[in-house]
């Protein structure tokens, strides 16, 4: 139900880009999409859409947390690491 | 002449959760924290794939176990649905245009693949906009797209039906078999029998819907909800979270995939959703009848609606006869309880839809484990 892959965005053009993932391009679709994204982000594409933009800040933070001798976070009770939402 | 050597770039966000070193500490980690036995449902088929391609199971302690659930979208279309389609590719003019895993599913006599190879204009899409440009492309014939899947995809084939409105295109419809989520879950926590005790829950169609669908399952059940990624670190840490939950008697909603999903999901594709379908009750195989489980057009987008453009004779279904995909898609049944699995029913060959499709737990099981 959730294939769906991460993809870098190479060009825009209207509702389109073309967006790569390890050296594979494909023509996508960013109807969906409810931000803004420009040449360089990646998306998460899904039957030939981009249905997310991936944060990259979010993506180091979790694998940050694998180092982490925590592993899940702070461990505190309040879970602020891995945001209790 | 030499050949130079390719290399191969690295794949941002994946490779990095696939690293062996963080594999092996997050799961002494789990090892250290799990005491109780649990019983884990990972929801949707992607994650079934993950963790068998990955063999999570087998790193996992004897006492932490994982089910697979109905998230597999050509798994829980009925077989009624296969029948209907197979229906309209014998409609003169008509092409089907579908995803691949619908093809080889069984109907109740005859596949998608059959009626192509007796001469049915049946061809597999990437996506539904290549559907529509394949109607515009052939003003002669009529493009029948089969609407598979959950609030992943459903948006768009959503936003693909308010192009064709826009390009005033007549010989494009769309047989819609979407299913929603949250219902199915609400049905899985009323298994008595199941007794689950955490759900691994799908990371993009939370993209989209958020997680507020959860909220319920967890305030009227107890039983946790993490929304997890699709490579093996963000599975095992899933885990990990829900057995942290279980040892310290909570329950909550977390969010894993935290580099995609927030709990606001994305509205603007929700809100194409609601522009184009509407909730309606469906049938899903292994579950039954739910009510609002499924998506049909509105009214206002009747004309790209293959139900009411075509008169679809109901063909009188009939599951396989001996084949348990109902009981496995309810996480009641594994599929080496099957007596039809690996001798009756392969991928080659399949009997249930679990074998087709690469999500299905009967295929995953058949491909990596022995």
């Amino acid at each position: 139900m959730c294939l769906g892959i991460p993809m870098q965005i190479r060009e825009i053009e209207g509702n389109a880009a073309k967006a790569v993932l390890s050296g594979t391009a494909r023509l996508i679709y960013l109807d969906v999409l409810d931000e803004e994204v420009q040449v360089g982000d990646y998306v998460i594409v899904h039957a030939g859409f981009a249905i997310h933009k991936i944060d990259e800040k979010e993506a180091k933070e979790t694998l940050d947390l694998f180092k982490e001798a925590g592993v899940f976070g702070s461990g505190s009770e309040n879970d602020t690491a891995h945001g209790v939402r | 002449m030499d050949r130079v050597p390719r290399t191969i770039p690295p794949m941002e966000y994946v490779d990095q959760y696939r690293d062996p070193g963080r594999i092996q500490h997050l799961v002494a980690h789990i090892r250290k924290i799990s005491r109780k036995p649990v019983k884990l449902m990972e929801v949707c088929g992607t994650h079934t794939v993950t963790i068998f391609r990955n063999g999570i199971r087998d790193l996992l302690p004897d006492h932490v176990s994982l089910i697979s659930g109905p998230g597999c979208p050509v798994c829980v279309t009925p077989i009624d649905g296969v029948d209907r389609a197979i229906v309209l590719s014998q409609e003169k003019g008509v092409i089907i245009a579908t995803f691949g895993d619908m093809l080889r599913v069984p109907g109740s006599e005859t596949s998608l693949l059959e009626q192509r190879a007796e001469g049915a204009d049946v061809r597999i899409v990437y996506s539904a906009y290549d559907a529509l440009l394949m109607a515009q492309r052939d003003m002669s014939r009529h493009v029948v797209f089969l609407g598979v899947g959950f609030e992943a995809t459903a948006p768009t084939i959503a936003a693909v039906i308010q192009r064709a409105r826009e390009a005033q295109i007549d010989n494009f419809t769309v047989l819609s078999m979407h299913k929603v989520l949250p219902p199915a879950l609400k049905a899985l926590v009323h298994t008595p029998e199941l007794e689950i005790n955490g759900f691994i829950c799908p990371g993009h169609v939370s993209t989209i819907i958020g997680t507020d669908a959860y909220v319920p399952i967890v305030r009227d059940f107890g039983v946790p909800c993490v929304v997890a990624g699709f490579e093996p670190l963000d599975v095992l840490q899933a885990i990990g979270l829900l057995v942290r939950q279980i040892e310290r008697g909570e329950a909550s909603v977390q969010i894993q995939y935290r580099r995609v999903v927030s709990p606001d999901g994305n509205p603007k594709a929700r809100a194409l959703m609601e522009d184009v379908f509407e909730p309606c009750d469906s049938i899903w195989r292994g579950l039954g009848l739910l009510p609002a489980s499924g998506l049909k057009l509105t009214p206002d987008y009747g004309r790209f609606d293959a139900e009411r453009r075509f008169d679809i004779t109901p063909v009188d279904g009939r599951e396989p006869s001996g084949c348990i995909c109902g009981d496995i898609l309810r996480g009641l049944k594994r599929p080496p309880d099957c007596t039809l699995f690996r001798t009756a029913c392969t991928p080659e060959s399949p009997v249930g839809a679990c074998m087709v499709s690469s999500e299905g737990a009967c295929a995953a099981y058949y491909k990596y484990s022995t």
